[in-house]
């Protein structure tokens, strides 16, 4: 559990991404499952943290609204269903 | 654990100090906390039932809803049901309630203990909170609810083993249902004799023990965690002073304390810790994977041609409600109060019988009226948040809300707000976020609500003809759809340009749980409709009734002696034209009001809304139409002497023979636009405003819609009064 990413402060988050870009939880095709890799804003990731969006966990995207924003993705094997938009969707990065 | 007793609160009441008497004995106190969609609210309605009480939490919009709840052994406790939540770590404004009240062990409202409420399917996240209050050393009870959902999805819970790890007493129910409620109750009442605190999830990290070492000494707190959340969250405890708050300050850059990393690092820990105790506890015997239920009916409630028809024809349905549906109910109201007027008036006569009778119990029907409409409205949202569907409408529609600064929530208060704005407003209560919050409600009232339709009918039967254009669509249909495109049109534009000039007090995020389809408790139902209707009348009331009490006085008495003299004058013409009875009554009725304060006022007015095209009468029907935009029609009828029971018709009629100074008609097509226009702006309704105020608690939302409405609808008037003229 990558748990020492989190004990970076935010701006040395923010700084060191030139990395070449991971895909996130809005990359996902429909009904494809991943795992999660790690958060992006410090921020945005309190918020998924506690609500159970945690590195390792895998999500699964359930679908789209029909105008592509917000996206529905489904949480580990609880099949506990989050509904997200996509600016706060691009903050979770997914494993390769 | 050591320190952690010292703080548990002694039932009796502190002599002396403390705002409670010493021979009214305080109830125990226990705070309900749990995440949102945990059944903290069935709870809290099996709990307490109609024995709620609807407060303010000090400094914020949110509602403090208490109960009073019978326990085991005849013990009786105070409830407060507190906002949803994830964390102890506030992201949205109404979660800081749950910091001031937790926080401060001092505080006359800090609870006995709290009955945390925890979602069985959902063990995982929902221990998260519970882990968090563990350590601030709160004794607790976990509610383990919606057990039936875990056993649906074949989830097999070992609770007792759960006790024995959480250290406290774990009660498995339904609240929906009220399974498990008398075992709570007993569990409860037994607390209350001894509340140990529960056992400890998460130490704070080693390095952090000097700078929590110096909060608790500097606080006298019993705890390192709640030390730490001291250090979290000092910028939002409203119990702390400038002094405190800068002594944190300085603690927390001296010790370089970062909190954002810290509370993630908290977050992840506390995961692994509660993952490590579920092994034991959780067993999943699970024989297929079938899809659940609710993600098969989520296929088609959110489908994108099914979705958007089904939600059309809900709001169809909510809208039929409120607008057709409701009319009956506000008749008899109507009725009944006219009834009850002219019942009084029949019997006794002065000056003090026609201010109860006209002004204040007129005052009161104007707030009782409200009520089905208010009630339905809310059986409406009730049901649809009970059942879950309402999340699927932010799905739906927040894309389509978002260039304009609102959220896919702000949908239903908006075209509530067609029927009337003020269960509109009330309505506005399910969008969390602040700032999309205050846009719904602030631009709500430009939707064109069902009071302004007299006044549209009136105008547009006046000057339109009755006749049809390219042989399909009548005239007077197309102005009327045209008044409320308008008003649409201004709210959403209203809102776009209020979002750049108003900051968000904090981020917002979007995200949200999908709750589990589930039918709804009527009694949740019913229980909201009752609280809703009560706020309403016992706090936007006051309000209401005051202002139409003040509005009547106006329209009903003058300066000096003049409306004496005016009507003995129309008395000498009617003497001398040998008028009928009720004609003479009616041209006395409008001779004194033309000498009221409220003539009075449009005099003075008058030369301020003549850009617009409007004279003094005009002048008096805004005055008075403020009290309900409605009035207009009957302010008119009495000015023009047609008497106030006469039909539109009628009223018509004499308007369309109002000539002006030169023998033309008075009421040419631009004068009766620049009349409509005005309405479709202008905030003349007290009701909105009272409401406004009770559900932003500040009066400076309600004087900005005033202001803002009143000058939006003098700036339209003026475009087409001067330009087409």
């Amino acid at each position: 559990m990558p748990v020492a990413f989190f004990r970076r402060s935010a701006t040395s988050v923010a700084a060191s991404q030139p990395a070449p870009a991971r895909r996130t939880a809005n990359d996902l095709k429909r009904g494809e499952t991943a795992t999660v890799c790690c958060l992006k804003d410090p921020q945005m990731a309190l918020k998924l943290l506690e609500m159970g969006c945690i590195p390792g966990t895998q999500v699964r995207l359930a679908g789209r609204a029909p105008l592509g924003d917000p996206l529905m993705l489904v949480l580990g094997d609880e099949e506990y269903t989050l509904s997200l938009r996509v600016s706060e969707a691009v903050t979770i990065q997914l494993k390769d | 654990m050591a320190g952690a007793t010292q703080h548990v609160r002694p039932v009796v009441p502190q002599s002396g100090a403390g705002n409670v008497a010493p021979t009214l004995e305080r109830l125990p106190r226990l705070a309900l906390i749990g995440n949102p969609n945990s059944g903290k609210t069935s709870l809290f309605n099996q709990l307490t039932g109609l024995n709620q009480k609807v407060g303010n939490f000090p400094g914020v919009t949110v509602d403090r809803k208490t109960g009073i709840a019978q326990l085991g052994g005849q013990r009786r406790a105070e409830v407060v049901d507190l906002p949803g939540t994830y964390s102890l770590y506030p992201k949205s404004l109404d979660e800081r309630v749950i910091a001031d009240l937790l926080y401060n062990p001092l505080s006359p409202d800090y609870p006995d203990f709290v009955v945390v409420t925890v979602d069985a399917s959902n063990l995982r996240r929902s221990l998260l909170l519970f882990s968090q209050l563990a350590d601030l050393g709160l004794p607790a009870i976990l509610a383990l609810n919606m057990t039936d959902v875990a056993a649906e999805r074949g989830i097999v819970l070992d609770v007792v083993t759960l006790e024995r790890e959480l250290g406290v007493p774990v009660v498995p129910m339904n609240a929906r249902k009220g399974v498990g409620l008398a075992a709570l109750r007993i569990v409860m009442a037994d607390r209350l004799a001894a509340a140990p605190p529960a056992g400890r999830f998460w130490q704070p990290d080693a390095a952090l023990r000097p700078m929590l070492a110096d909060i608790r000494t500097h606080f006298s707190l019993p705890n390192d965690y709640l030390a730490l959340h001291y250090a979290h969250q000092f910028r939002q405890l409203h119990f702390l002073g400038e002094a405190d708050r800068a002594y944190l300050q300085e603690l927390t850059e001296r010790y370089e304390f970062d909190s954002t990393a810290q509370q993630a690092a908290e977050t992840v820990a506390r995961y692994a810790r509660i993952n490590e105790l579920l092994l034991e506890v959780v067993t999943v015997t699970r024989t297929e994977r079938r899809e659940p239920a609710s993600n098969r009916i989520d296929k088609v409630l959110t489908h994108r041609v099914f979705g958007y028809a089904i939600f059309l024809a809900i709001l169809f349905l909510l809208f039929q409600a409120i607008f057709a549906w409701a009319q009956y109910p506000m008749e008899w109201i109507d009725q009944g109060i006219s009834a009850l007027s002219a019942a009084i008036q029949a019997r006794f006569h002065g000056p003090l019988v026609r201010l109860l009778t006209e002004g204040v119990i007129a005052g009161l029907g104007g707030v009782l009226i409200f009520i089905p409409q208010i009630a339905l409205l809310f059986a409406f949202l009730a049901v649809l948040e009970e059942t879950g569907y309402m999340a699927r409408v932010t799905f739906l529609m927040d894309k389509l809300m978002r260039p304009f600064g609102l959220s896919g929530k702000s949908v239903v208060p908006l075209i509530s707000g067609l029927a009337c704005a003020v269960p509109a407003i009330m309505g506005a209560r399910t969008i969390e976020s602040w700032k999309d919050r205050m846009l719904t409600i602030f631009v709500t009232p430009l939707m064109s609500c069902s009071a302004r339709i007299p006044v549209y009918t009136v105008l547009v039967a006046l000057v339109v003809p009755d006749e049809s254009w390219l042989g399909l669509f009548n005239m007077r249909g197309l102005v009327l759809m045209g008044l409320y495109l308008l008003g649409l049109g201004s709210a959403l534009l209203s809102a776009l340009v209020l979002k750049a000039v108003l900051k968000a007090r904090e981020r917002s995020y979007f995200i949200m749980e999908f709750p589990v389809y589930r039918w709804p408790r009527w009694k949740n139902v019913g229980l909201t409709i009752v609280e809703k209707v009560k706020t309403f009348v016992m706090q936007a009331g006051k309000v209401i009734i005051a202002i139409s009490v003040l509005l009547w006085v106006l329209a009903s008495y003058g300066p000096g002696q003049r409306q004496e003299q005016a009507a003995a004058q129309v008395q000498q013409q009617a003497a001398a034209q040998g008028w009928p009875a009720a004609e003479t009554e009616r041209r006395v009725a409008s001779a004194r009001l033309e000498t009221s304060y409220a003539g009075a006022f449009g005099h003075v007015i008058e030369p301020a809304i003549r850009p617009l095209g409007f004279d003094w009468k005009i002048g008096i029907a805004l005055l008075t139409s403020f009290a309900a935009r409605e009035v207009f029609v009957g302010t008119m009828s009495t000015i023009y002497s047609v008497g106030q029971d006469a039909d539109l018709g009628t009223v018509q009629q004499k308007l369309a023979s109002e000539k002006d100074a030169q023998g033309q008609p008075f009421f040419t097509p631009v004068r009766a636009l620049s009349l409509l226009v005005f309405y479709v702006f202008a905030m003349q309704c007290m009701s909105t405003l009272a409401v406004t105020y009770r559900e932003t608690k500040s009066w400076r939302w309600p004087l900005g819609q005033l202001v803002y409405m009143t000058g939006l609808a003098y700036a339209a008037s003026l475009l087409v009064w001067q330009v087409f003229k």
